[in-house]
């Protein structure tokens, strides 16, 4: 029974998910492989930029600064896009977000729904319970697509079937679109979803989509996507509902020009998106005439108070502290146990889906700084990581739970003993005393008891030398 | 100069080549070391495994200890790391002012060894001769926290008969990460293994870093492996003045 899920209440811890990936030595391959080629290209695109630090500092401010006052900002978006034709619902929720969705849906007779590429309507679940209620969801991206087909879950927040290569994606389009000698080449695996898709492009007339930025300034929504299909979905629909974040509105219209710049440099390695689809409300006889948004809490506004909580919303979802995260790079996205992988997932989950379905994402990261160092809205991943840990620890405090209890006293026990010089010179010739029976016959240790087995479960370790740092210098100092 | 000079907890015990090897280099530069006996740990495995209210006191610890250093040496990227980047943090939220203060006047005073050579004491040939083919693991901390760049490869170029071969992907983390690599053990040995590769393809005999963490984990999978290759931190190859017999680093 596989243990993979992206349902944080259900998910396994980490390493349990982690151990279970790591055996997949294909998907590794795939995984490693298509993050070195999306990181080479992004390198290569920043590198040309010489601002590219100050558009990352311009990004951040733009990012925060909505975030300071969301509230204000959410209303003027409200405002503007109701004055534009458009209509504006609140989601507390996962679930009022559906039931939203649904009705809008019923109203407009709808029992078919095209949808763009949404992490949002991910979180949310929406595919599944519009299926249960009996609306037919065609996903039109072309990664959402391979994974609607085969049943499977994303594993990248901008390239969800990451995790399939293009041999594994020809067998199930064969398969599900009856192609036996479909061949395995990216033009044809194109074509192929193409002709699938177009039929319901032409027949099928309410669409859903997510949001890259609400902008509050004018009331417009903002999609940028690389296939164009997600411009056939919202163009050719009559009725769109757009499900957003909360945290997606930025100020103004202006801001666009730092985040249109930073977003596809960071996300696919491209200077410009080949499809940016800017759009304010209703115009007649052109695009969709029953337009919706659905702002999204969900959990969103807890994080606003607190200033290291807060800048995890500045996230714009580009996917590059994915691609550069040596932890993701083994694992793939589906360890994390939910649509959001990665250090940006690592952050958000557990802040999102209450901490106890999540603790040990927070660890889940090597602390190597690889995220921050990318992000294109400057969000320091490992301090936020070490915070959330320390907010585990403090929930933890009553619990015994056992490996936590071992850590516990440990850390416990270390703590005192570094608050005296003289009690760590104890410490380390007790030390000492305790790794004599684990010393092997060549001098190394090869297994210890409890915590430290999983060190030499795959690693060796020297024993301590006989004499400290300390003791060699006090050594020195007398014989001066 | 009067350096003194912050080992850290794990080189203390564990490392007490590294610490030698410090002082046998600024020694030999005509610096004076002092080495203050009551110290022990800047308390990162706490803050970092986050046990953050013992890290606090730890903190205070070591900026009372180092308060009047002329210039603090710690030959420990990422301890430096937990210091520059955190302690702040620390006297804010416990509302400690005098500890904000106090490390407002002493954070620029603190160096990470190669630091302390290159930005300090602006060397970059300290005198050493240590003829081995050596690769350089660029720590993490190091690199995206003290920004050391290409620093400690500047010394390492100037030291006699060494030879220096890049190590593809030096920048990818060994996968330490402290008790990451007990708490998700299996992870954390998968990236040790990219860089085992890595280390082993380049033929060296050394590799080397500033951080002996990350040279703990590398040469306990090098061992196991049964693999000819030693890690040693960079202090003792600049420390080196070619007194070993060949082939016997
Ligand atoms: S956290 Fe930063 S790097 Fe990661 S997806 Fe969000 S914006 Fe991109």
């Amino acid at each position: 029974m596989t243990l993979i899920t992206v349902d944080p209440l259900k998910a396994p811890s980490f390493p349990k998910a982690a151990a279970e990936l790591l055996r997949d030595t294909q998907l590794r391959r795939n995984v490693a492989h298509a993050t070195d080629v999306i990181q080479h290209k992004r390198a290569a695109l920043v590198a040309e930029k010489s601002d590219w630090q100050a558009l990352r500092t311009a990004g951040a401010a733009i990012r925060a600064e909505a975030l300071r006052h969301l509230d204000r900002y959410l209303e003027q978006f409200e405002k503007q896009f109701t004055a534009a034709g458009g209509h504006v619902h609140w989601a507390s929720d996962a679930d009022e977000a559906r039931r939203i969705i649904a009705g809008i849906l019923h109203d407009a007779q709808a029992d078919e729904v095209i949808k763009i590429k949404s992490m949002t309507t991910a979180e949310i679940d929406l595919n599944r319970s519009l299926e249960s209620a009996g609306v037919r969801v065609y996903e039109t991206d072309l990664a959402e697509l391979i994974l609607q087909l085969g049943h499977d879950q994303p594993s990248h927040i901008i390239a969800p079937a990451l995790h399939k290569n293009r041999h594994q994606v020809r067998d199930l389009f064969a398969r599900e679109m009856h192609l036996p000698d479909l061949a395995d080449d990216p033009p044809a695996l194109t074509e192929a979803a193409r002709l699938y898709l177009r039929e319901k492009f032409l027949k099928v007339k309410a669409a859903i989509c997510g949001a890259n930025f609400l902008i509050a300034e004018t009331g417009s929504i903002c999609i940028v996507e690389s296939e164009g299909n997600g411009r056939m979905c919202l163009t050719l629909s009559d009725t769109l509902i757009s499900v957003a974040g909360i945290e997606k509105v930025i100020p103004t219209f202006a801001g666009l020009e730092v985040l249109l710049q930073t977003l596809p440099r960071a996300a696919t390695g491209e200077r410009m998106n080949p499809y940016n689809s800017i759009w304010t409300g209703v115009t007649p006889g052109d695009g969709p005439h029953n337009m919706h948004v659905v702002l999204l809490d969900n959990g969103r506004s807890n994080l606003l108070e607190k200033e290291i909580t807060r800048q995890t919303l500045q996230c714009i979802r580009c996917g590059a502290c994915l691609n550069t995260c040596p932890v993701y790079r083994q694992t793939g996205g589906h360890a994390y146990g939910s649509v959001y992988s990665g250090p940006i997932g690592a952050i958000l989950t557990p802040q999102l889906f209450a901490l106890e379905h999540a603790q040990s994402l927070p660890y889940a990261s090597s602390l190597c700084g690889a995220c921050y160092e990318v992000c294109p809205v400057k969000i320091n991943i490992p301090e936020v990581l070490v915070y959330l840990r320390s907010r585990v620890v403090d929930k933890n405090r009553n619990n015994l739970s056992s490996v936590f209890s071992q850590e516990r006293i440990g850390m416990k026990m270390m703590a005192r003993i570094f608050l005296n010089h003289e009690r760590f010179e104890k410490a380390q010739r007790m030390a000492r005393i305790f790794e004599k029976p684990f010393i092997g016959q060549d001098g190394w240790i090869h297994k210890l008891p409890g915590l430290a087995g999983q060190w030499t479960a795959a690693r060796d370790l020297a024993p301590i030398p006989a004499q400290s740092f300390r003791e060699w210098w006090r050594g020195r100092k007398a014989s001066q | 100069m009067r350096i003194s000079l912050f080992i850290t907890c794990y080189n203390d015990t564990l490392f007490p080549h590294t610490g030698k090897a410090v002082v046998s280099v600024l020694e030999r530069l005509g610096h004076t070391v002092d080495f203050p006996i009551d110290q022990t740990c800047c308390g990162q495995m706490h803050f970092n495994t986050g046990y953050r209210r013992a890290a606090y006191p730890l903190a205070k610890r070591f900026v009372s200890i180092f308060r009047d250093a002329e210039a603090v040496c710690i030959p420990s990227s990422s301890c430096v790391a937990m210091i520059r980047d955190y302690y702040a943090d620390l006297a804010d939220e416990n509302h400690d002012q005098e500890l904000a203060a106090d490390l407002r006047t002493l954070l620029p005073r603190i160096f990470e060894f190669t630091e302390l050579l290159t930005d300090c004491l602006h060397l970059e040939d300290v005198g050493a001769s240590f003829s081995h083919r050596v690769t350089y693991h660029a720590s993490c901390h190091g690199l995206r926290s003290l920004h050391l760049g290409d620093k400690p490869i500047r010394l390492l170029r100037h030291v006699r008969g060494l030879d220096l071969i890049e190590l593809p992907n030096s920048d990818r983390c060994c996968g330490f990460g402290g008790t990451f690599a007990v708490k998700n053990a299996g992870v954390s040995t998968a990236m040790l293994e990219e860089k085992l590769d890595a280390i082993l393809g380049t033929g060296a005999e050394i590799c080397t870093a500033c951080d002996n963490s990350c040279l703990m984990h590398i040469q306990g999978r090098l061992h196991r492996h049964g693999a000819d290759v030693r890690a040693m931190h960079i202090a003792e190859i600049l420390a080196s003045e070619n007194r070993e017999r060949e082939g016997t680093p």
